[in-house]
């Protein structure tokens, strides 16, 4: 009892200002379907480098275009290379960890030493082989960054998995006659789900990171898509007549990748068992 | 017989190669029999159990032979001895707090087997478990199933797990060390259910304990293991009256009781346990026994039978306990 009061407002605080900063990145999504200022691409040079006015509410860019459209536009690029990301790391991490913390032995020793081996590249350069082999471009940034998740999440699910499998109950629903996969369904993972949660949140962080990054290097985003990391890299040409134009992507990168760890920061004490079990 | 056990002998994978920790192993258990095993930690007594449900660790090599109901279990594809267990075949877990999922309702955990074996759906198998949750004489039967473990004691924990394992009515549960985590009086409660379950369903129980006054009030038989042999084995009443062996022995007088003066010191068994030697020759215990001469050193002892199905494996069983 005291130990989760204790607790509680500090999980309590960072994780609804996380959830906040994390919604608002999503409503910007959503509303970009659907409404944005201007069209995103729209080219208008008599305006180009307008500081920011009711009509033009970041301003425009070199070429006129509307920053707030773009920012809008954006959110939607990093939310669809996070989920997409995370979601190619959780699908074959999951089962890669799984079958490494079931099978013991030589398969879980290759296929951790295959996880330290995609692991050993700095994601970056990863992501800049596969974009350098198969073409620059968003989905295939966003398959690079999901690669590079997938050791990742495998092994962080064959830690947590053996943890679970030498608990008692693990061996107690295989004295119940239970097999591999039923045990790992309904007794690994809806105990070993917390950290993953977790850990998808600070991945899909990266993620952003990672694209931002890329489209930066000029191997993500290419026109007329847009990105924030693209954004950055076309506010470098003009860095000294406009440096907000740097300012607004970035600020943008900031608040989503500080609102996703903070919400994964509060999920973990919300989630921890232990606090659970004691409230 | 129910079970008959022959030559067992379990070895472990270990860095330096595989470890014995069950050896020459055998007994035998009647239906609705109550067989103890009791030895210090590492004695091989929770190895055993665990042989006897096909649940030795990954890498472990077991030989030798188990026949249950009449059908060999050593080198049973894994498929068909999962038919069996939580069916035929059941266990009871020391830890009550960690052998149940902490994230599972208690009903559904107990519903688990009876799903699987009994191919009850969801909602009979649930009811099923209330039932069985009572049978266990769980106050609130209702709200335990609907419970997380954590919202039950020790001791209710502990039926709920009993109630798990009898929902098939196994003919054999195996239970290990099922109260060493549960203060006295809630031990003395489950020990006295799971006589009561055993004399109306007419299951046999293996009981590992090291408590040896758990084994002389609930069971009928008692084998005594250190380092994973079996040293005596027999009735009860006769190894615990009568030790034909000087580890029974020492065991016994290793207990506290009434009556001992105050501030005496409790007798103890010098060194250390040995460990499991496999196929060297020689008594196991013969380095810390007060009866060693020399050939316990070199032979290995003979099984010495005491009539009445008592055994002990000593070269100086005979002299055991008449110089008490």
């Amino acid at each position: 009892m005291t130990l989760s009061a204790r607790f509680r407002p500090r999980g309590g605080l960072s994780l609804w200002l996380g959830a906040v900063l994390v919604a608002a990145l999503i409503a910007a999504a959503l509303l970009s379907l659907i409404w944005t200022p201007y069209p995103p691409t729209a080219i208008d040079i008599p305006h180009k480098l307008a500081p920011p006015s009711a009509a033009h509410w970041f301003g425009t860019d070199n070429l006129g275009r509307d920053v707030a459209s773009q920012i809008l536009v954006g959110s939607r690029v990093s939310i669809l290379v996070g989920v997409i990301a995370v979601g190619i790391g959780l699908a074959f991490g999951i089962v890669l960890g799984l079958i490494a913390a079931f099978s013991k032995g030589l398969v879980e020793d290759g296929l951790m030493k295959l996880s330290d081996f995609v692991f050993a590249f700095p994601a970056l350069l990863l992501a800049i082989m596969l974009t350098s082999t198969f073409g620059p471009g968003v989905v295939n940034a966003i398959i690079a960054i999901g690669i590079y998740n997938v050791p990742i999440i495998a092994k962080l699910t064959r830690a947590t998995a053996n943890g679970v499998l030498s608990r008692e109950y693990a061996l107690a629903a295989r004295a119940a006659g239970r097999g591999s996969i039923a045990i790992a369904i309904d007794h690994v993972l809806p105990n070993i789900a917390p950290a993953l949660i977790v850990q998808a949140t600070i991945q899909f962080a990266i993620a952003i990171l990672a694209e931002a990054a890329l489209s930066y290097l000029g191997l993500g985003a290419q026109p007329p898509e847009t990105s924030w990391g693209k954004m950055l890299a076309d506010a470098q040409n003009v860095l000294y007549n406009a440096p907000r134009l740097a300012l607004y992507p970035g600020i943008a990168i900031a608040l989503s990748v500080l609102g996703l760890n903070l919400l994964g920061d509060g999920l973990r004490d919300a989630l921890d068992p232990k606090l659970r079990a004691r409230s | 017989m129910l079970l008959e056990v022959s030559e067992l002998a379990v070895d472990v994978a270990t860095r330096r190669g595989f470890q014995r920790v069950v050896d020459r192993t055998s007994f035998s258990i009647a239906e609705g029999e109550g067989l103890g095993m009791v030895g210090e930690s590492g004695s091989g007594k929770t190895m055993t159990a665990l042989a006897l449900m096909g649940l030795t660790p990954e890498g472990a090599r077991v030989s030798g032979s188990i026949r249950f109901e009449g059908r060999e279990l050593v080198g049973l594809e894994e498929d068909a001895m999962r038919q069996l267990r939580g069916d035929r075949i059941a266990m009871i877990f020391q830890e009550p707090m960690t052998a149940l999922n902490p994230l599972r309702r208690v009903g559904a955990q107990v519903a688990e087997p009876l799903m699987l074996h009994r191919a009850l759906s969801k909602r009979e198998a649930l009811a099923r478990a209330v039932q069985l949750l009572e049978h266990v004489r769980l106050a609130e039967p209702e709200r335990a199933a609907r419970s997380y473990p954590f919202a039950l004691s020790g001791g209710e924990r502990q039926r709920a797990m009993i109630a798990m394992a009898i929902g098939c009515s196994p003919r054999l549960v195996i239970a290990d060390e099922p109260t060493t985590a549960l203060d006295v009086t809630v031990q003395a409660r489950i020990l006295a259910l799971i006589d009561g379950l055993r004399s109306e369903s007419k299951m046999a129980i293996v009981l590992v304990s090291h408590d040896l006054a758990v084994i002389a009030g609930h069971c009928d038989r008692v084998i005594v293991m250190y380092a994973g042999v079996i040293m005596e084995s027999g009735p009860v009443e006769a190894v615990l009256r009568e030790p034909r062996n000087p580890y029974t022995l020492a065991l016994l007088e290793a207990r506290p009781g009434p009556g001992a003066p105050r501030g005496a010191r409790l007798k103890t068994i010098p060194a250390a346990p040995a460990v499991a030697q496999g196929n060297s020759e020689g008594c196991p215990f013969a380095g810390r026994c007060a009866l060693t001469i020399d050939i316990c050193r070199k032979v290995t002892p003979p099984e010495v039978a005491f009539g009445a199905g008592h055994i002990s494996r000593c070269h100086r069983a005979g002299e055991v306990g008449l110089a008490r």
